[in-house]
């Protein structure tokens, strides 16, 4: 009896394998799982974006619960983003820290947050990637979350919208403060 | 007056002047050229050894912008600042293994093209040649089967008279 269905153990290998690869076609394959999790923010020191006198450094970020956002202004994705980051100022719900990425003309930042407003409590530009690849960014948006002890807990790749914020980012900043 | 200098085709052997010429063009053509990179002359290093070693490590990381790229072959932004990068720490002495565990720090081992044989890989790497293994024996067991089957023992006394008696040739 079991020797006559040895003939349908292929098709059961194939069947297993049709699944595996059907549930890997639903995985986006941008959103990588970050190895820097619960990995100390690496030591930077950005100039500042024109028309600001404080660049960004990783010491501004001690002492509190911060996101970190990279942003460009040739990022489409970021504008999307961007009335919720205002939000987050408005109500002061996080303090939020920008790196402008490699912007093709320096004075593009200023003037797209000159356009649609500023959400930064401080911004470091960022034109030859040297502290996107140091972030492990493959793309923007994307927001770190990272505690008072400046360590990486969270990453969001792509725009951070209200649903991301009150499902993951907002409930994770609650429990690091208390923490 | 006479012809001094011969026309070409009179310098090939018959079988490539009949089109085999155009072939052999291309194929001089496709051997002389490499395929496209993507590195750009004001990234080069001026040291050929170190330039050498940076196209190699370059080769074997994924560009993360267009993910079947190396970044030696990739014209994303990105590709091209850690192509720069890879050049500056090689130039600050890094070893080349140095340079892909910082990029592999940063974006995990997905970075490689070829993935590191460790634990959570061994799946990857090991199955082909487990498959291969199991096929082979698979293949083996069958044969030894057929071949047992296709010779029966020899028929025993009994049988060769019950044979002799049922095809009527009995008194043997």
């Amino acid at each position: 009896m079991i020797r006559r269905l040895l003939f349908l153990v292929p098709l059961a290998v194939f069947a297993v394998l049709v699944a595996y690869f059907a549930l890997g076609l639903t995985k986006d394959p941008r959103k990588l799982d970050s190895v820097l999790i619960n990995q100390p923010f690496p030591e930077l020191k950005l100039a500042a974006i024109e028309g600001r006198k404080e660049g960004f450094s990783t010491a501004d970020l001690r002492g509190q619960v911060t996101l970190v956002n990279i942003w460009g202004s040739w990022c489409a994705a970021c504008r999307i983003e961007h009335p919720f980051l205002m939000q987050l100022k408005e109500k002061n719900l996080v303090p939020v820290y920008g790196i402008d990425w490699r912007e093709k003309d320096p004075r593009d930042g200023p003037e797209w947050l000159k356009r649609f407003g500023d959400p930064y409590q401080r911004i470091g530009v960022d034109p030859e990637s040297k502290a996107a690849i140091a972030l492990g960014v493959t793309g923007a948006p994307e927001t770190f979350v990272v505690d008072r002890n400046a360590v990486i807990r969270y990453k969001v790749v792509g725009p951070l919208v209200p649903e991301v914020w009150d499902q993951t980012v907002g409930p994770l900043v609650e429990r690091l403060r208390k923490g | 007056m006479r012809r001094i200098i011969p026309r070409a085709s009179a310098l090939l052997s018959p079988p490539l002047r009949r089109g085999g010429f155009l072939s052999l063009l291309f194929a001089v053509l496709f051997a002389i050229s490499s395929s496209a990179y993507a590195v750009e002359p004001d990234e080069v290093l001026k040291d050929p050894a170190l330039e050498a070693r940076a196209r190699a490590i370059s080769q074997e990381l994924r560009c993360l912008v267009c993910q079947n790229q190396s970044i030696d072959d990739s014209d994303a932004d990105l590709a091209r600042d850690l192509r720069v990068l890879v050049r500056e720490r090689l130039q600050a002495g890094d070893g080349d293994e140095a340079v892909l565990d910082y990029v592999v720090s940063r974006y995990g081992d997905f970075v490689l093209l070829k993935p590191p044989f460790k634990a959570t890989t061994y799946v990857l790497w090991l199955a082909p040649a487990f498959i291969l293994i199991v096929g082979a024996l698979a293949i083996v067991l069958f044969f030894r089967r057929r071949a047992g089957i296709s010779e029966p023992a020899p028929l025993t006394p009994e049988e060769r008279r019950r044979l002799a008696r049922l095809t009527g040739e009995e008194g043997t």
